[in-house]
């Protein structure tokens, strides 16, 4: 037992030595010459060779029938749903209204009470921030909210109840950033699909999130292939596929603890060979702390991209989650290069307001929103519907 | 951006040297520091309120001590007051008098339900039980394949009999399984429900119903370590909903603060039992209040740190870095290489500084730490003759020059290696010959380690032949020691930290290093090192 006391030691004496030596050194800066190599470089993993375990027939490369639509194609102008079951996006918007009135009307209500209230003195203003921080928006961005709002205020010298909500809505719409591309890009360009990848921590929804995506897809008349590329979680794939079969989309899978990027990868070739117009790709959940597992999903698009260029990354932030939120989107970011970001379990008492940091400190925009467990329960992200809802 | 606790109140108290009490305006300037740090940790708001109420409370009343800055000594205040909440008594899992014993899992999609009962199932065979998984998350589409892949990991029999996807009654699975465990003698039955919201209130009287079913003698809450200001109202929605006994908290294995802890426990009253850290069924573990207090306040988390070289490390690697502890030699650039190798292995150098105490001020510099330099480093230590390795000193110009060029670095970098390793040199030799400073003599050491105590004694022995003999009270110590560690062995006594390393002084790290000064380690006093 006291080797491990004597061991910890020296590691901790080994840690402040090397340590010292690297905030040392990058506290000088650069070294000329010496630039730090950006963590994406590994060595270059052979893609396993595409035998695909659900026999599709091989190189009919007929180029998609379908002319590619408009590069954006936020499920905005739904086709004829002509498959059984899911139906279009449109008309998702009203039921986001309903769930985020329901689940966040606390929020405006006290915000706004407080706003109209006679005075606005120290204590209301503090109010104020505190109850953005129970929103999970951040003591940063709440304080800074508040700043701007406090200063309109007093400039115009408003005191009515419309006319503050009204500032208050701006201030917000202003944090939400409203002219970001909030397009999910899902229409394939050429012979190829669209390729999308699926990225998050443990239990934020992934599989879910992706199932109801290709639900979406389909439902506006596209052709899909989905990758379960989750071959470490028990029966990962087996979710998927139960998402896959009820609408009809084959679903690319191996056995469990199978090199993902392999997967990956048959699963954009089947896509390709099939004349798909999107490949979605089910990544396993890890924490972004696992330098491990994040160099793997890095390999993992990478391969992917020897076939195919990914569209889109979207990175699935549960809304009940804090201030880390902010960590896992940057470390993300910084592997995959997340594209966009799908904020999921909004139907619950949670705000989701993590989202207002990451957006301004990566300028990944929202683009999903996921409302509960039923197949059809995610929509596309409107900041002005989020905000009104916010508000009441 | 994220700044630890306690830098913050040292900036605020710089301007404060030599006081001998805190003053009002100090209080309330630390007190929104506090206040800061906490909702970074995603503490819920109302809690922490209540928390600094409690600490300007506390504050005032303190007399200084001479010890602490006032810096500390509130940090001080702040993480006893926090290993209050998060303590309390220690629960132990209440058995039913007539087994099965009826354990059920609760909580939102996506907390870790499945994985957890996996691990807790494996936890308690462990202890001779013979745990029963039961699926009754016939939800979520394939919710129970997951739960059978876990079972058969934990090697645990799992009750299934409906195939789940929206299909069955999860009540009647529930009751069913108390039957069948009845039956088959387990004595424990481990029950994961599906995720729910605590809005949904559809799904709240499912779970009330499962419980009213089979009347559990446990109910736990599983939460996600990672949650934010929600934690309150959730936790209090299932507390209202389906009520709970003891709390679960998992993903602890990221580097989220886990400030929903200190939130739930206070909301509810409720202990946080069993905390999960990590994806394979053994990352569980019993919840350690003090570590989580060092946590929320990021003061960072040597424990965590040698658990996890307990972890990576065997037996005769922990015992080669040990031995160049123990051992009379000088520690050499070749020690160090080979410990830094070993470190490596740790993880990211980035994650295990973050660890280290007292580094939230570098924060930024560590995230832009790549393990590439390390490469380097080593590079510079490979380019040296074995004489330099054995003896830096002889290192000049020329050499440095001659080393520079040839690991293909500059020769600042061989200083700045050098340097750091003088003075890493030097702590180290310090802690071969007086003890280790602030750890007289490391009392109480004794236990299980045979050959890395033979080892220490023998070096001490010849030590004591050597230059420092003549140091009276050494030689006493050492007697002390031995006499201590022969009682111990034969008691084979709980070895304990030595009382120095978190209690009063630490052991003096480079300079560069802590920034002035290393704030207060966690206190490790009372910890004990796991059983082997």
């Amino acid at each position: 037992m006291e080797i491990y006391l004597y061991a910890g030691l020296a590691i901790v004496l080994v840690l402040a030595a090397v340590g010292g030596f690297f905030l040392v050194r990058t506290r000088r800066s650069v070294a000329p010459g010496e630039e730090d190599t950006a963590p994406e470089v590994t060595r270059a993993p052979e893609p396993t060779a595409p035998q695909d375990r659900e026999k599709d027939g091989g190189a009919d490369l007929l180029p998609p029938a379908q002319a590619p639509p408009a590069q954006e194609t936020a499920p905005a102008a739904p086709a004829e749903p002509e498959l059984e079951t899911p139906p279009p996006s449109a008309g998702r918007m009203v039921r986001l209204r309903a769930r985020l009135a329901r689940s966040q009307s606390a929020l405006g209500q006290g915000l706004l009470n407080l706003l109209s209230s006679s005075s606005l003195d120290e204590d209301a203003w503090e109010e104020i921030e505190d109850t953005l921080i129970t929103a999970d928006i951040g003591v940063t961005s709440a304080t800074q909210i508040v700043e701007n709002l406090r200063t309109k205020v007093k400039v115009l010298g408003t005191r009515d109840r419309d006319e503050v909500r009204a500032l208050l809505r701006e201030e917000l719409l202003a944090q939400i950033r409203t002219d970001a591309d909030r397009g999910v890009r899902t229409a394939p360009h050429g012979d190829r699909p669209a390729v999308i990848m699926v990225v998050g921590v443990n239990g934020t929804g992934k599989t879910t999130t992706t199932g109801k995506l290709a639900r979406v897809l389909v439902g506006d008349g596209r052709t899909v292939v989905l990758g379960a590329a989750d071959t470490f979680r028990a029966a990962a794939s087996e979710q998927l596929q139960t998402w896959g079969s009820r609408v009809g989309a084959p679903v690319v899978r191996k056995e469990e603890g199978a090199d993902p990027a392999s997967v990956a990868f048959d699963a954009v070739a089947r896509g390709i060979a099939d004349g798909v117009d999107t490949v979605i790709i089910d990544t396993a959940g890890r924490l972004h702390t696992k330098t491990g597992l994040m160099d793997e999903l890095g390999k993992v698009k990478r391969v992917v991209e020897k076939k195919s260029r990914v569209d889109e990354v979207l990175l699935v932030l549960d809304a009940t989650t804090g201030q880390n939120g902010l960590r896992q989107a940057r470390v993300f970011a910084e592997v995959v290069n997340v594209t966009g970001i799908a904020l999921t379990k909004l139907d619950g008492t949670a705000k989701g307001g993590i989202i207002v940091q990451v957006q301004r400190e990566l300028g990944v925009p929202v683009k999903l929103v996921g409302l509960g467990e039923g197949p059809d329960d995610l929509a596309p992200f409107d900041p002005e519907v989020f905000v009104d809802a916010i508000l009441g | 951006m994220f700044e630890t606790l306690s830098d913050r109140l040292t900036s605020v108290f710089s301007s404060l040297r030599g006081k001998g009490r805190l003053s009002e305006e100090d209080i309330n300037a630390t007190a929104r520091e506090i206040r800061l740090a906490l909702l970074e940790a995603d503490v819920a708001l109302p809690v922490v309120r209540d928390f600094i109420a409690r600490i300007k409370e506390r504050s005032r009343g303190e007399e200084v001590s001479k010890a602490l800055n006032p810096a500390q000594q509130v940090i001080k205040i702040v993480n006893e007051e926090l290993i209050e909440i998060l303590g309390g008594e220690t629960r132990q899992i209440r058995y039913a008098k007539n087994p099965p014993t009826v354990i059920m899992l609760a909580g939102l999609q996506g907390a870790g339900k499945t994985t957890l009962a996996g691990k807790l199932a494996k936890w308690l065979s462990a202890q001779r039980n013979t745990p029963l998984l039961v699926a009754a998350d016939l939800q979520r589409p394939n919710a129970v394949t997951q739960l059978q892949v876990v079972g058969e990991r934990a090697g645990t029999p799992v009750f299934a009999p409906e195939p789940g996807n929206g299909v069955g009654d999860p009540v009647e699975v529930a009751r069913r399984s108390i039957e069948f465990a009845e039956r088959n003698n387990h004595n424990i039955v481990v029950i994961d429900t599906a995720g729910r919201l605590g809005v949904d209130t559809e799904m709240m009287q499912q779970a009330a119903d499962i419980r009213d079913a089979v009347s559990p003698d446990e109910i736990i809450f599983v939460v996600d370590a990672m949650i934010g200001q929600d934690a309150v109202n959730t936790a209090q929605a299932f507390l209202d909903g389906v009520g709970y006994d003891a709390v679960a908290l998992t993903k602890l294995d990221g580097d989220a603060r886990g400030g929903a802890a200190l939130s739930i426990r206070h909301i509810t009253g409720r202990p946080i039992m069993f905390a999960s850290t990590g994806e394979k069924l053994d990352d569980f573990d019993l919840f350690h209040p003090d570590r989580m207090a060092s946590r929320i306040l990021d003061m960072g988390d040597v424990l965590t740190l040698i658990e996890q070289a307990q972890r990576t490390f065997d037996e005769a690697e922990v015992q080669k870095m040990a031995s160049t502890m123990a051992s009379d030699e000088d520690f050499t650039l070749d020690d160090f290489l080979q410990q830094m190798m070993m470190v490596r292995k740790l993880g990211p150098i980035g994650n295990l500084l973050g660890m280290m105490p007292g580094m939230g001020q570098m924060r930024e510099q560590i995230d832009n730490i790549d393990d590439k330099a390390l490469d380097r480093l080593q590079a510079i230590i490979q380019s040296m003759t074995p004489g330099e390795r054995s003896n830096p000193k002889m290192i000049n110009g020329s050499r440095r020059l001659r080393i520079a060029n040839g690991s293909g670095t500059q020769v600042s970098d061989v200083n700045n290696l050098v340097t750091r390793f003088f003075e890493a040199q030097k702590v180290m030799r310090k802690m071969k010959n007086g003890g280790m400073p602030g750890i007289p003599g490391m009392p109480g050491m004794g236990g299980g380690g045979g050959g890395g105590a033979r080892k220490k004694a023998k070096a001490q022995q010849k030590k004591k032949g050597k230059q420092r003999s003549g140091n009276p009270m050494k030689a006493r110590q050492q007697e002390l020691e031995r006499q201590q560690r022969r009682k111990e062995q034969q008691e084979n006594a709980q070895p304990q930290l030595p009382p120095g390393f978190g209690g009063g002084k630490q052991p003096q790290l480079p300079p560069a290093f802590g920034g002035g000064g290393m704030p207060n380690m966690p206190d490790l006093s009372d910890f004990k090192l796991p059983e082997k």
